[in-house]
C-alpha cells in the first residue's frame, strides 16, 4: 500500500486541464470563429453543434479548480491571487459566452445581435485571459514563504501576450476543425477557409513562442538541451517526440484541409495541442507552481488525497462513460434543415 | 490598505454568492418537478403534464444557466479572494468540492444537454431518465456545498497542525457536522418552496389574465399542495436549525435575538433597532414569557456582551434577515392553507383575491432564502470557520485596485446578466403553457430546447 498519491493527483489534473483545454477549446474556437461567419442561419447552425454539450466541456474547467484546491491547495492558493485580473476577465467572458446560448435565442431586435456579440467576445475575452496565464505561468510565479509575493500585473508581459494569440488561433484551430466535422456544405467550406488561416498562425505561434520559452527563460531551455550557444542533443533527444508530434499534427490538418475531409483536421489540431501540452509539461515537471513550489509540497495531507482518489476511481470512468455516450447521442452533421437538434 | 481589499473581498463575495444562490433555490426544486411532470405524462399520457413539461423547461435552461457560469466564479474566488481560507483549510475542504464536481456537476451538464435537445435523439424513457439524473445531480450538489458550508459553520472531525494548515482526522465527522442535517433539509425545503411558490405564482398569474387556462390551473393546484405541506414543514426544520446554533454558534443566536446581556429568561423580541454603538435596541418590543421558543425557562443564553465590540456579528442585518425570513415563511404557511381550502371546494382559480396574493408570494422563496443565508452567514462573523479562523484572516495578497476592478466588472457583467435572464423568464412567464403548440413536430415546429436551437427572426413575443 505505497500508492504515489500526490504523483496520481498530479497526473489526474493535468489530464483534466487537457481534456478542459480540448473539449471547452473547440467551443470556445466555435465563438471565436462567429464573427467571421456569412449570416444568422450559419451562427445558429454553429452554436447548434456545441450547445448540447458545452456546459460539459466547461465542467473540465471546474473539475481543473476544484482539483487544483482540493489536491494541491497550496498551489491553488498561490496560483490564483497571483494571476488575479486575467482570472477575473476569464471568468467575464465565460459568464457572457455561456448566458449567450440561452438569451441570443431569447433575444429579439436589439437582444439578439448583442448576445451574438457577447458569445463571440466572451469567447475570445476567455481564450486570451488563458493565455496570459499559461503566459504566466511558464514565465514563473514569485512566492516567498508559500505566498505569492509578485506584483499586480507580473503577468502582463510581451511573451504573455504572444502566448495569449496564439492560443486564440490554436482554439481557433480546434473549432474550425470541429465545424468541418459537424457541418456541411457552404459552411463546411467556410470552415475549411478558417482551419487554412488558423492553422498557418497556430503553426507562426507555435515557433515564436517556442523560440521566445528558450530565450526568456533558461530553466526551461536547459530541460530541452538549449545551453545558450548550442544544443545538447544528449538531452534533447528523449524529447524530440514531442516536436515532430506537433508537426506531424500539422501536416494532418493541412492534408484534411486540402482534401476537404471532414473528421482527420480535427485529429490533427489535437495532435497539435498534444504536443504543445506535452511540451509544457516537460519544461515543468515536477512545479505545481513555476519554478517555485514542486507538486510533493503543494499536496493535500494524504487522507484527502486517497478520501478523493475512491471516488474518482470510480467516477471517472463513469464520466467518461457518459460524455460519450451524449457525444455519441448527438453525433452526425448539424445543419438549418434538422431545426433543432 | 489591509482592510480596504478585505472589506471589498468580502463585498464582491457576498454580492456573487447572493446573486449565484438565487438560481440553484430555484432550479433544485424546478428539476425535480420537471422530473415528476415528465414521470406523470408517461404514466397517464396526458397532455397537460406535456405542455407544462415544455413550458417550464424553457425557463429552466435559461436559469440553469445563469447557475452555472455564476457558480464557476465561485469556485475560482476562492483562490483569487480568499488564498488564505484555501491554503489552511484546503485539506478539509477541498475533498468536499471536488466530490461535487465528480458526483453532481457532470452529471447534470451532461445530461442537461439531452434533456433540452435530445427529444428526438432518445426514446421518452432514455429522456425520463436524463430529467432525473439532473435532478439527482442538483441535489447531490446541494448536499457536498451545504455539507463544506456546515463545516465552517460547525466544524469536526480536525486538527491543526503546528503550521497553521487544518487537517482532516475524521472526515465522516467532518461531512456530517453537526450542523449539517439540520441546515442541509431547511436549504433542500426551502429550494422546493421556492420553485412551489414561482410555479404558483407564475400560474396564478396565468389565471388572472386568461381565467380557466387549464395547464395553469393544474400547475397551480400541485404547486398549492406543496406549499401546503412543506411551509408548516420549514417552520419546524428552521427551528431545529436555530436550537444547532444556539448549541454550537451562540454569538449567531444572540444577533439574531438582539440580545445584548447575558442572562435567563429573555423575553422575545418582536421589533427592535440594534444598535451596536450603543450596545441596546432602541424601539424594543417584546413578548415576555415568549423566550420559551428560544432557549427553556430558567436557561441562561449568552448575551453579545460575552464578545468585545470588534468581535460581535453586525446585529441589525442578522436581527432583520431573520425576521423577514420568518415573516415570509408564516405568509408562505398562510397561502397553503389557504389555496388547500379553495382547492378542497374547487374554487381556487375563481378566487381572484387568491390568485393575487399567490401571484405576489411567487418571488418570496427568492426573499427568504437570500435572507435566511444572510443570517447565517453574517451570524458567522467574525469567523470565516466558527472558532478556527477569523475572516480577516483568510484573505488573499491582492492590492485594493484589484479587487476593487474585479468588483466593478462583476457588478457591471452580472447587472447585463441578470436584467436580460429576468426579462426573458418573465416574458416566458407571460406567455403561459401553450398546448399543443410545445409538442415536437418533425420540422419548422418549435420544440423543448428549440429556444437553444434556431433563433428565428419571428421569435414569440416579438411585436409584429
Amino acid at each position: 500500500m505505497s500508492l504515489d498519491l500526490p504523483l496520481i493527483w498530479a497526473g489526474l489534473i493535468a489530464t483534466g486541464v487537457l481534456l478542459y483545454v480540448l473539449l471547452d477549446g473547440f467551443d470556445l474556437g466555435v465563438g471565436i470563429l462567429f464573427p467571421f461567419s456569412r449570416n444568422k442561419e450559419d451562427r445558429d447552425v454553429m452554436m447548434n453543434t456545441v450547445a448540447p454539450v458545452w456546459d460539459g466541456n466547461e465542467t473540465w474547467l471546474v473539475l481543473g479548480g476544484g482539483g487544483l484546491l482540493a489536491a494541491f491547495p497550496l498551489a491553488y492558493s498561490i496560483v490564483m491571487p497571483a494571476f488575479y485580473l486575467p482570472v477575473i476577465l476569464m471568468l467575464a467572458g465565460l459568464i457572457l459566452r455561456g448566458v449567450a446560448f440561452e438569451f441570443r435565442f431569447r433575444g429579439q431586435r436589439r437582444g439578439r445581435p448583442f448576445w451574438t456579440a457577447m458569445f463571440a467576445g466572451g469567447s475570445i475575452l476567455a481564450a486570451f485571459s488563458q493565455g496570459l496565464i499559461l503566459g504566466g505561468f511558464i514565465q514563473g510565479v514569485r512566492v516567498i514563504d508559500d505566498r505569492f509575493a509578485g506584483g499586480t500585473f507580473d503577468w502582463f508581459t510581451p511573451y504573455t501576450l504572444l502566448v495569449a494569440a496564439g492560443l486564440v488561433c490554436g482554439y481557433a484551430l480546434l473549432g474550425a476543425a470541429w465545424l468541418m466535422w459537424k457541418t456541411a456544405d457552404e459552411l463546411h467550406g467556410d470552415a475549411r477557409r478558417w482551419a487554412v488561416i488558423s492553422g498557418g498562425l497556430t503553426a507562426l505561434f507555435l515557433v515564436a513562442v517556442s523560440i521566445a520559452t528558450l530565450v526568456v527563460h533558461p530553466v526551461v531551455a536547459e530541460r530541452w538541451g538549449w545551453t545558450g550557444a548550442g544544443l545538447d542533443v544528449g538531452r534533447f533527444l528523449p524529447l524530440a517526440w514531442i516536436p515532430l508530434l506537433g508537426l506531424a499534427g500539422l501536416a494532418l490538418v493541412g492534408w484534411g484541409v486540402r482534401r476537404a475531409s471532414h473528421g482527420w483536421p480535427f485529429i490533427g489540431a489535437v495532435l497539435v495541442f498534444l504536443s504543445g501540452y506535452a511540451g509544457l509539461a516537460a519544461g515543468f515537471f515536477p512545479y505545481v507552481v513555476p519554478y517555485a513550489v514542486d507538486f510533493r509540497n503543494a499536496a493535500a495531507p494524504a487522507n484527502a488525497l486517497g478520501l478523493m482518489l475512491v471516488g474518482t476511481v470510480v467516477i471517472l470512468p463513469l464520466i467518461l462513460a457518459y460524455t460519450s455516450w451524449v457525444y455519441w447521442v448527438f453525433r452526425g452533421k448539424v445543419t438549418p434543415e434538422t431545426g433543432y437538434h | 490598505m489591509e482592510y480596504d481589499a478585505l472589506l471589498l473581498s468580502r463585498l464582491q463575495f457576498a454580492f456573487t454568492v447572493a446573486f449565484h444562490i438565487l438560481f440553484p433555490a430555484f432550479t433544485i426544486g424546478l428539476a425535480a418537478y420537471l422530473a415528476v411532470l415528465e414521470g406523470l405524462w408517461l404514466r397517464t399520457k396526458r397532455e397537460a403534464y406535456k405542455t407544462l413539461y415544455m413550458f417550464w423547461v424553457k425557463v429552466f435552461a435559461i436559469s440553469f444557466g445563469m447557475g452555472v457560469v455564476s457558480g464557476i466564479v465561485l469556485s475560482y474566488q476562492f483562490g483569487t479572494n480568499w488564498a488564505e481560507f484555501i491554503r489552511l483549510s484546503g485539506g478539509v475542504l477541498g475533498p468536499l468540492l471536488a466530490y461535487e464536481v465528480l458526483t453532481a456537476f457532470f452529471l447534470e451538464a451532461s445530461f442537461l444537454g439531452v434533456m433540452l435537445f435530445g427529444w428526438k435523439k432518445v426514446g421518452p424513457k432514455l429522456h425520463f431518465l436524463a430529467t432525473c439524473l439532473v435532478a439527482i445531480g442538483t441535489s447531490v450538489s446541494a448536499f457536498w456545498i451545504l455539507s463544506a458550508n456546515s463545516w465552517m459553520q460547525t466544524p469536526a472531525g480536525y486538527e491543526i497542525l503546528a503550521d497553521g494548515r487544518i487537517v482532516a482526522t475524521n472526515f465522516y465527522e467532518a461531512i456530517f457536522n453537526p450542523s449539517f442535517p439540520s441546515r442541509m433539509s431547511h436549504m433542500l425545503i426551502a429550494a422546493f418552496l421556492t420553485t412551489a411558490l414561482v410555479v404558483g405564482g407564475a400560474s396564478a398569474w396565468q389565471l388572472l389574465r386568461r381565467p380557466g387556462q387549464e395547464e395553469s390551473r393544474l400547475a397551480l393546484k400541485m404547486a398549492v399542495g406543496l406549499i401546503a405541506i412543506l411551509a408548516p414543514v420549514q417552520l419546524f426544520v428552521g427551528h431545529w436549525s436555530g436550537e444547532v446554533a444556539r448549541d454550537h454558534q451562540p454569538q449567531k443566536l444572540a444577533a439574531i435575538e438582539a440580545y445584548w446581556e447575558t442572562r435567563a429568561n429573555h423575553p422575545l423580541i418582536v421589533f427592535a433597532i440594534p444598535d451596536r454603538a450603543a450596545q441596546a435596541n432602541h424601539l424594543e418590543v417584546a413578548i415576555p414569557g415568549a423566550g420559551v421558543i428560544v432557549a427553556p425557562p430558567d436557561e441562561v443564553v449568552q448575551g453579545l456582551d460575552t464578545w468585545p465590540r470588534e468581535d460581535q456579528p453586525p446585529v441589525f442585518l442578522v436581527f432583520w434577515s431573520f425576521r423577514i425570513m420568518v415573516g415570509l415563511g408564516l405568509l408562505m404557511i398562510a397561502l397553503g392553507l389557504w389555496g388547500v381550502w379553495l382547492v378542497w371546494r374547487r374554487r381556487v382559480d375563481g378566487n381572484r383575491l387568491f390568485l393575487g396574493f399567490a401571484a405576489l408570494m411567487g418571488p418570496s422563496g427568492f426573499v427568504a432564502v437570500i435572507a435566511g443565508w444572510i443570517v447565517t452567514e453574517v451570524g458567522r462573523q467574525p469567523w470565516v470557520i466558527q472558532g478556527v479562523l477569523l475572516t480577516r484572516d483568510a484573505l488573499s495578497p491582492v492590492t485594493p485596485g484589484s479587487v476593487a476592478t474585479s468588483l466593478l466588472i462583476y457588478l457591471v457583467i452580472y447587472s447585463i446578466v441578470f436584467v436580460a435572464g429576468a426579462i426573458y423568464i418573465l416574458r416566458l412567464l407571460r406567455e403561459g403553457p401553450v398546448p399543443g403548440g410545445a409538442e415536437p413536430k418533425p420540422e419548422g415546429q418549435r420544440a423543448p430546447g428549440w429556444a437553444l436551437a434556431a433563433a428565428p427572426e419571428d421569435a414569440p413575443g416579438d411585436p409584429k
